[in-house]
């Protein structure tokens, strides 16, 4: 009996003594469902992706990373009431939101809390109020549309333009971002045509653009409803220049729309067709595993989750205050960190910087027709 | 000009299929008091049916319309009918209602889970060649889409004035007890209608999904404009129904481009207060007394 109850007391002090197994949480709050599907789908896909090879390559810090996931539903108010839960949670960092509509409204909650927050958002907005918790995965369309703009003027020699967006947050952004560069650039807006969120009919939008005497237009919509817009412009038959970011030349608008997408036109900031070798290798992996090509935000998500490692490693402990300091002003290069596939750097907002490219979609695929550099 | 016919067509090619599910509405609402409010999955549903016969069997497009015509009429019909329809009706019109809304949850979430959240491609069916007449483009898409509705709801008028079936059918609908005394299986005829319904379903579904793409949500924005289609025409008259259909579709294309884009989708609802005001039986609607 006492031999019994002594072995009892060494195993109890022998488990007692281990350290402890608890995992490193991680909340991923993305739009499963509503509009933002196709985009929060894929980006936890990337999320899911990077943590399933950082697990098996020993995790954090040698802590395994065990992923919370939450469906915002793309609703803002869903998306703040998800965030607070993560948190109660104890997660130490949150991967999403993916719209932006979503994310300037629940990374308040995050701010709060002190939780670093790596989102696929491309608001210019997002990054410009003082949120020291917010990083992006993607930089903000402020920093694409300059690009896609001189893209315009000094190439294609466009003089007039007409822009379709949605009117959203992440439409607001986009097209603040696209008229001030516009007027710096000297191009004349000859038509603006706002849409609702999720809109089916483009009948009319389209028409309108038709009508006016632009040399090309700027399509700012969110994917699926790039698809539909791209095949009523198909149907009634525009033959000028359609131009966009990547939610009008994506892998899912171009799945979506078919034969309609091609000669549309854009900057992206990735994409899975770029001639990088990490990023080729990242997607045939991302294709065995998920049997679809993944786009941009796949990319994005797993992007975050390979900078959620170094980030901590480098600053030591999963402390969610010491990284988000580490993390402003950082630059990790694709050599020394290769799961972030690219250089990279973050600025004191949050705000990133990297190489992206000027697609053309012919055939149905993607073609890369520039490098532009970081701005 | 060119303009106004670009309007006029688009208009008129959406508003035809709102039509097909606004008659559908008024078709059941005539034969056994069913307002349907899970309608507009009724629409969405059949697209999914036709993407499974291609993608999990790989039929062809035209064989999986039919597969999916069947299974609608089946599930829509049938299904509907036994399963719903007939167990709530004793306890009044209300909870036929409730059931139905929750009835188009359930499609809508099933969707959702089986199929995917995210929309999904629909193969077009008709050529996607464009002619320019008179300064409009004008689609082939859009023209056959008019012409397959407008064939429908004819052909359906024409079946229910000129057939004797057709003929039993209204007298179901008008007075049930007297068609019953004068030999009418009045149970077959509601069955009939509402196998009319699944079809009309079916074919707006194959229009709609290569231009709204088949996602599981469509049926919230296509339900409530075929039912306030139904209301504009009138809800007991399926030509109310189809001049309500077309009359949304147009007013609503001519309002985002010479009113507001922002204010389209409140367009309808404007209309829909304005007949309820002025003529509550709809535009081509006859007035119903009821005892209380």
């Amino acid at each position: 009996m006492i031999k019994k109850l002594l072995s009892a007391t060494a195993m109890v002090l022998a488990l007692g003594a281990m350290p402890a197994l608890a995992d490193l949480k991680v909340g991923s709050i993305v739009e499963l469902s509503g509009p933002g599907a196709a985009a929060g789908t894929n980006f936890r896909d990337g999320v899911h992706m990077g943590f399933e090879e950082i697990n098996a390559q020993g995790g954090i810090l040698k802590e395994k990373v065990e992923i919370l996931e939450y469906d915002s539903q793309t609703d803002p108010q869903v998306s703040r009431a998800l965030v607070q839960k993560a948190i109660d949670e104890n997660v130490y960092a949150i991967m999403g939101t993916v719209f932006s509509s979503s994310t300037v409204v629940n990374m308040m909650v995050a701010k709060q809390y002190g939780i670093p927050q790596f989102t696929g958002s491309e608001a210019p907005s997002i990054t410009a109020k003082g949120n020291p918790y917010i990083f992006r995965t993607a930089f903000g369309s402020q920093k694409g549309v300059p690009k896609l703009v001189k893209y315009m003027v000094d190439k294609m020699g466009v003089k007039k333009v007409g822009v379709a967006w949605a009117n959203t947050e992440f439409g607001k952004g986009g097209h603040q971002a696209f008229i001030d560069e516009a007027k710096k650039a000297g191009l004349e807006i000859v038509v603006d045509v706002p849409s609702e969120q999720a809109q089916a009919d483009f009948s009319a939008d389209v028409l309108k653009l038709k009508n006016s005497d632009a040399d090309a237009f700027f399509v700012y919509y969110t994917e699926e409803e790039s698809a539909r817009f791209l095949r009523e412009a198909r149907k009634q038959g525009i033959s000028k220049p359609l131009l966009g970011e990547t939610t009008l030349v994506g892998h899912k608008v171009i799945e979506l729309a078919g034969e309609a997408a091609n000669g549309a036109a854009g900057h992206v900031g990735l994409t899975p067709d770029a001639n990088v070798p990490a990023l080729k290798e990242m997607v045939e992996r991302f294709k065995a595993k998920y049997k679809y090509t993944p786009d941009h935000n796949a990319i994005k998500g797993y992007i975050g989750a390979w900078t959620l490692k170094y980030v901590t490693e480098l600053a030591g402990k999963p402390d969610s205050k010491a990284i988000a300091e580490k993390l402003h002003g950082l630059t990790l290069k694709a050599s020394e960190y290769p799961g972030v596939l690219m250089d990279v750097s973050w600025d004191d907002t949050g705000e990133m910087s990297r190489e992206s490219f000027f697609v053309k979609v012919e055939n149905g695929k993607q073609v890369v027709d520039a490098i532009l550099p970081p701005n | 000009m060119a303009e106004l016919l670009q309007i006029l067509i688009s208009g008129l090619a959406a508003g035809s299929i709102y039509a097909l599910a606004a008659v559908g509405f008024t078709l059941l609402w005539q034969a056994s008091q069913t307002i349907n409010f899970a309608q507009g999955e009724f629409v969405m549903l059949p697209a999914f049916f036709v993407l499974i016969g291609m993608t999990v069997f790989g039929l062809p497009l035209w064989l999986s319309i039919f597969l999916g015509l069947g299974l609608a009429l089946l599930i829509l019909g049938v299904a509907f009918k036994r399963l719903i329809v007939e167990p709530m009706l004793p306890h009044g019109t209300l909870p036929l209602v409730i059931a139905t809304i929750a009835l188009g949850l359930l499609m809508k979430e099933s969707v959702k889970e089986f199929y995917g959240a995210t929309a999904q491609p629909f193969p077009p069916i008709f050529p996607q060649t464009v002619y320019h007449i008179a300064g409009a483009s004008v689609s082939v898409q859009d023209i056959c889409n008019l012409i397959v509705s407008m064939l429908a709801i004819g052909g359906l008028q024409l079946f229910l004035s000129r057939t004797r079936t057709g003929r039993c059918m209204q007298a179901s609908a008008q007075n049930p007890g007297v068609a019953e005394i004068l030999g009418v299986n009045v149970k077959r005829m509601v069955l009939y209608t509402f196998l009319i319904n699944a079809a009309l379903a079916t074919i707006a579904s194959v229009l709609i999904s290569p231009i709204y793409l088949a996602k599981f949500s469509n049926g919230e924005t296509l339900g409530l404009v075929a039912f306030i289609a139904a209301i504009v025409g009138g809800f007991n008259q399926i030509r109310g129904a189809l001049v309500g259909g077309l009359l949304i579709g147009v007013i609503d294309n001519f309002s985002a481009v010479y009113i507001s884009a922002q204010y389209r989708s409140a367009m309808p609802l404007i209309l829909l207060i304005i007949i309820i005001l002025l003529r509550p039986q709809g535009l081509l609607g006859t007035p119903e007394g009821r005892t209380v």
